[in-house]
């Protein structure tokens, strides 16, 4: 075991697969002779060399179009997209390909692609640094969503991603690159050393995409959130003292349906947490699956925690962000008693 | 077979090496007529238009033979673009600004071309063309306002520093995703055609960014239409630690893309002010007689890290720019000035500190309506403004609910019980 941030793990996941597998590739943006702008590829193609780790053209259509190439030829290529509001260029290729070869081809062809990516707020990155647009490739039916919490689940559920024949897409919260944040942006920061999931495993394990994780078993309310809210959502439950069961989901799809339905079960109320904005989001899925199939057992209706519907303001970045307040506030509604 | 890998020429510890770059001599590539055919010009893609010898004399047929005081105008554009780069860079790195981005090196670029276009030609920059701003006579503590995202921001509160825009001046608001507005700048010189007036339009990406389909968009649209649009292509060398190779400059200039599309492509010194400015005013022209769009490459070198987020001495040789072999524009034009007579050392130096001077004042007064941590800070409320233009009513809601969040107690510093912890089942 060793003390990783969450860059770190990413980085030993990808060590580890360009070890084990040839036919694994990285490509991106900044990522071959610098080491990528976060620093996650950094040595990798001093170690492997510029054919296993190729610098790319600033053309996110193109990355993810000759990712698609490779795989189908048989490599299984990892490609890192700057920060996901950089995307959408790749949108189309994304949509109407990846997600689709396995099927439009009966099964014949497939693209084994791993696209990661940066995602979230919290870093001063204004509208254009700062999007959590996971909701929307959920949306697109062939394609996995994964995002990790903490530098054990990175590594693992990379490293799953990697391996895994269908495409995925991988974002990374990247408040939570250096540490656990709680959504004070006032107190020090806190570095993943101190943190258990910052102690993570050198070697090959895999955290299995499609599973979720208590972090904190409970019995007066259920939170449902992933990313950057799992620690925004524990402390604001712990301040007011609430037994709550916090669920992250760390992958959106597959999604982890005996685990929330379980505990909602339990629980009767329910709170669902994001980053990203509210209307059409994410949240919006797991409330309708919750409504389906834990009806009668539920004791208040379900609150959403999300970001406004707005772009991400470089000067309101606290307003903005679903900090402990807002959960507060959901969490203080969902257990008032009818 | 194997791949070919692009190679930086010279990565931190070794000697900068800059043998890659095809210059011509000054005044060797000649001037065609402004209705001059995209496909009898082709070498114009490949040769570098330039008018000052290193000595400092303009030479040649593309000496655009400005009087003197718009030179001086040029310089000091040039040089305000540098001092105010550096007064902000210094702010970032004291903490009140989250972000810049400098123009080192490549001022000639906004200056040269905004002082050959009219003030009604519009103009759609890229996060490193603050020259355009300073050219175009946009106030200094408007600018400053929008990086300090202080009350007097023109993007109230919602962009990046750098991220300008002003209606009047006819600059378009600045994104932070690369290229999306090189296929704009054409739409709007379309609407243009279509309206009949005879404004043009100008774009600017660097090299780096024109691996964006949206690059091949804009010239696509451009030809077709044979819009009157300028493209620019900044060739810096550098999109942040990708060398311009890994953009395709490696095989053929940036500028030989527009003949592959029908258009007029031309390579220019970009630290040649007085060339910079001639093949605008040459393009400006094609675009106004009808002759159609041109896309310029102009070939420079950025001096500077790509922002404040970033350490080239990881991925580039130091002080590389010393010796990149057109020079500093700044230096360059002054040289040609103090040729002609035209200035000298002690005006340059009294120049440096009267505009060192005007930027420190402007920074005093734009303070003065807030930073990020002090005086007055714009209205939470604004964040919800302008996203449509009758606010809709889950805006309105939100908007309540966010003024309930920040009126309510911190959750941390509850003392006692929450009203929820009543009546638990």
């Amino acid at each position: 075991m060793a003390n990783m941030n969450m860059i770190q793990a990413l980085n030993s996941a990808m060590d580890i697969m360009l070890g084990r597998d040839p036919s694994v590739v990285l490509m991106g943006e900044d990522i071959g002779y610098f080491g990528g702008v976060f620093r996650a590829t950094e040595g990798l193609q001093r170690k492997y060399g510029e054919h296993r780790v190729l610098d790319t053209p600033i053309a996110e259509g193109g990355i993810v179009a000759t990712a698609i190439g490779m795989g189908v030829n048989g490599l299984r290529p990892v490609a890192e997209i700057q920060f996901a509001d950089y995307i959408y260029p790749g949108f189309d290729q994304i949509c109407s390909e990846l997600a689709r070869i396995r099927y439009r081809s009966a099964g014949d062809f497939f693209a084994p692609v791993t696209l990661r990516t940066p995602c979230g707020g919290g870093i001063r990155g204004g509208q254009t640094h700062s999007q959590s647009p996971e909701g929307i490739f959920t949306h697109v039916s062939g394609i996995k969503v994964v995002m990790p919490s903490n530098p054990h689940d990175a590594k693992g559920l990379l490293i799953a991603s990697i391996e895994d024949d269908d495409p995925v897409v991988f974002f990374e919260p990247k408040r939570l690159y250096n540490g656990p944040f709680d959504g004070d942006p006032g107190k020090p920061a806190v570095p993943w050393s101190t943190h258990p999931k910052g102690q993570v495993d050198e070697g090959y394990y895999t955290v299995p995409l499609g599973k979720a994780d208590i972090v904190r078993a409970g019995a007066e309310v259920t939170v449902i959130t992933y990313g950057t809210m799992v620690f925004v959502a524990a402390a604001a439950a712990a301040s007011l003292e609430l037994d709550a069961e916090i669920i992250d989901l760390r992958s959106l799809v597959p999604l982890d349906v005996d685990t929330i339905c379980s505990s909602v079960r339990k629980t009767g109320r329910c709170v669902v947490a994001h980053e990203a904005t509210r209307f059409s989001g994410f949240g919006a899925e797991i409330l309708s699956i919750i409504q389906e199939e834990c009806f009668w057992e539920l004791e208040a209706p379900i609150q959403r925690v999300a970001g406004w519907d707005t772009p991400y303001p470089h000067a309101f970045e606290w307003e903005y962000f679903p900090g402990q307040a807002r959960v507060a506030m959901a969490l203080e509604a969902v257990m008032e008693p009818r | 077979m194997r791949l070919h890998l692009p190679r930086a020429p010279a990565r931190p510890g070794e000697v900068p090496d800059f043998s890659y770059v095809q210059l011509s001599a000054a005044g060797a590539v000649p001037r065609p007529d402004v209705n001059a055919r995209a496909r009898d010009i082709g070498a114009l893609s490949i040769d570098l238009v330039r008018v000052l010898e290193m000595s400092g004399e303009a030479v040649g047929p593309w000496n655009p033979h400005l009087d003197a005081a718009e030179l001086q105008v040029g310089l000091r554009h040039m040089l305000l673009t540098r001092i105010f780069d550096d007064r902000m860079q210094r702010n970032q790195r004291g903490g009140k600004i989250s972000f810049y981005i400098r123009s080192l090196g490549e001022e000639a670029v906004s200056v040269a071309q905004c002082m050959a276009l009219r003030p009604g030609d519009m103009l759609f920059p890229s996060y490193r063309n603050q020259g355009l701003q300073i050219a175009r006579g946009i106030a200094l503590v408007d600018l400053m306002c929008q990086l300090l995202s202080n009350t007097r921001d023109m993007c109230k509160g919602r962009q990046l520093p750098v991220m300008y825009h002003s209606k009047a001046g006819n600059i378009f608001s600045i994104s932070g995703n690369l290229a999306t507005q090189f296929p704009q700048a054409v739409g709007w010189a379309m609407a243009a055609a279509i309206k009949g007036e005879d404004h043009l339009a100008a774009s600017w990406i660097g090299e780096g960014s024109s691996a964006e389909a949206d690059f091949h968009h804009a010239l696509l649209f451009a030809s077709v239409y044979q819009a009157p649009v300028i493209l620019n292509v900044v060739n810096n060398q550098w999109a942040i630690s990708t060398f311009q190779g890994y953009a395709g400059g490696e095989q053929r200039s940036f500028a030989a893309r527009g003949p592959g599309y029908g258009i007029a492509g031309i390579r220019v010194d970009g630290n040649d002010f007085l060339a910079v400015y001639s093949v605008t005013q040459w393009a400006a022209e094609r675009a106004r007689t009808g002759a159609g769009p041109t896309l310029i490459e102009l070939v420079t070198y950025r001096a500077a890290a790509h922002s404040t987020s970033d350490d080239p001495a990881r991925y580039r040789a130091k002080d590389d720019h010393l010796h990149w072999p057109l020079g500093d524009p700044i230096v360059r034009l002054k040289q040609h000035l103090i040729r002609l007579g035209e200035w000298s050392e002690a005006r340059h130096q009294a120049l440096t500190a009267e505009l060192e001077a005007l930027v420190a004042a402007g920074w005093k007064e734009a303070v003065s309506f807030g930073t990020m941590s002090e005086g007055p800070r714009l209205d939470a409320d604004l964040m919800f403004e302008d996203l449509f233009k009758e606010m809709p009513e889950h805006l309105r809601k939100q908007r309540e609910l966010m003024r309930a969040e920040r009126a309510a107690p911190s959750v941390e510093r509850a003392e006692s019980p929450m009203p929820a912890s009543q009546g638990r089942s």
